[in-house]
């Protein structure tokens, strides 16, 4: 497949060879909402937030291959309705207490749950029995809030070299492991420093000492959203 | 024209949401030459009647805030869920995790610092049972409008209600709209 150009809502979008459709509007400086993709790592294709019309049918816009003449609609009324149940299925399905959470107003979910004017989560709450690593000095492992994205997985094992993090289980008993013999963080190599500490696009992943550092009002997505500032880890938890 | 009722409460919440009511400050006054409240901590009249707006703070924990919540659900006209722990259970939902009667032991038989000569967990009949389970309220009747936060800012609230006031559907603004 050669290089060409796409529409997204329109607006015409070059792409290069081998190029998916989020990885060319990311180079254009199109905002498709994402959770589970970053721009550093093979794509995972499992939030599904990314999804897009492309020719017609439903696509995850970081796997599916941009093609030329490829016409693609993201903003629709239609999507933003799909996408906002999404969101809402990721909140019943953890325990997300934003009031107190550290990640708040710098949290890609929330960020996301804002842009598409998410009020109230529609569907019953799970409340699921998840378990919190806090055997770490450095690193509080709270499974509570985490969407199952992989982006740990990824970067620890990709960037670190260390493979800290996996996903086990199927469907509904899918849930991140440690991967340490007795299944707890503290007996990993995993360190400050290390990328997989900064990828998190929610609480789950908690460096010590850092919490609520940025007081409200001046947090990433307190004033502006998602779209227009992009999914990023704000400078004080790097 | 007579003034348009509305009632507030507040369930298993910290009445945060209705500091925040009263955090709309001069507003009060242009609220009051419109409005007036029925039942209500802030009239202290214990049964609700007719209402156009209500109000709910907090989720259901208990028996009371079960029939509470039906009560105003009856004779509101619309009802506005107000505030984390009304949509999402907020923190009392914590319990969620523990069973109910691990949670009686800790408060009043094994919790550090409990002083409880007579081993017993309070069984009063004047006292509402106990849920299981917490609940947000529109897993119990239906809900018209959400207003989240932690708790929602004045400005949101006065939005909703000047919304309605309006006869328009209540739009929160991006910085209106937070979780916490």
């Amino acid at each position: 497949m050669a290089d060409g150009t796409i529409t997204i809502d329109g607006q015409t979008v070059p792409f290069t060879e081998g190029q998916t459709i989020m990885q060319a509007a990311e180079a254009a400086g199109v905002y498709i909402a994402h959770l589970c993709h970053h721009p550093e790592f093979r794509p995972h294709g499992s939030c599904k937030l990314c999804t897009v019309k492309a020719g017609g049918r439903h696509v995850a816009a970081c796997t599916a291959p941009a093609s030329d003449g490829l016409e693609v609609e993201n903003e629709s009324e239609e999507l933003a309705a799909g996408r906002r149940a999404l969101l809402q299925l990721l909140f019943v399905e953890g325990n997300h207490y934003c009031p107190f959470c550290e990640r708040s107003g710098n949290c890609q979910l929330q960020a996301l749950a804002y842009r598409y004017g998410m009020v109230e989560p529609h569907f019953p709450h799970f409340y699921p029995q998840r378990e919190v690593d806090a055997s770490h000095p450095d690193v509080v492992l709270e499974r509570n809030r985490c969407i199952l994205c992989a982006l740990c997985v990824r970067a620890s094992r990709d960037v670190d070299g260390k493979h800290v993090f996996d996903i086990v289980g199927r469907g509904i008993h899918a849930r991140l492991a440690v991967n340490s013999a007795s299944g707890r963080l503290a007996d990993t190599d995993l360190a400050p420093g290390d990328r997989a500490l900064e990828v998190c696009p929610v609480g789950a992943i908690i460096v010590r000492g850092r919490g609520f550092a940025v007081p409200i009002g001046e947090r990433l997505y307190d004033h502006r959203p998602i779209n227009e500032i992009g999914n990023r880890v704000p400078e004080s938890e790097q | 024209m007579s003034k348009i009722r509305i009632a507030t409460t507040s369930l298993a919440g910290c009445f945060g949401c209705h500091m925040s009511i009263l955090d709309i400050d001069e507003k009060l006054f242009d609220l009051a030459a419109v409005a007036e409240f029925d039942r209500s901590p802030i009239t202290d009249i214990k049964q609700c009647g007719p209402c156009d707006i209500g109000i709910v703070e907090g989720g259901v924990c208990n028996a009371e805030n079960v029939e509470v919540l039906r009560e105003f659900r009856r004779h509101c006209k619309v009802l506005i869920a107000c505030g984390a722990c009304a949509i999402t259970g907020g923190i009392p939902a914590l319990r969620n995790g523990v069973p109910l009667v691990e949670c009686m032991a800790e408060a009043y038989l094994d919790g550090i610092g409990t002083e409880n000569p007579s081993r017993t967990v309070p069984n009063d009949p004047e006292l509402p049972l106990l849920l299981n389970r917490v609940h947000p309220i529109q897993e119990v009747v239906r809900i018209d409008h959400f207003l989240p936060g932690c708790p929602p800012p004045a400005e949101a609230i006065w939005q909703a209600i000047s919304d309605l006031l309006a006869g328009r559907e209540p739009t929160l603004s991006y910085t209106q709209l937070h979780y916490d």
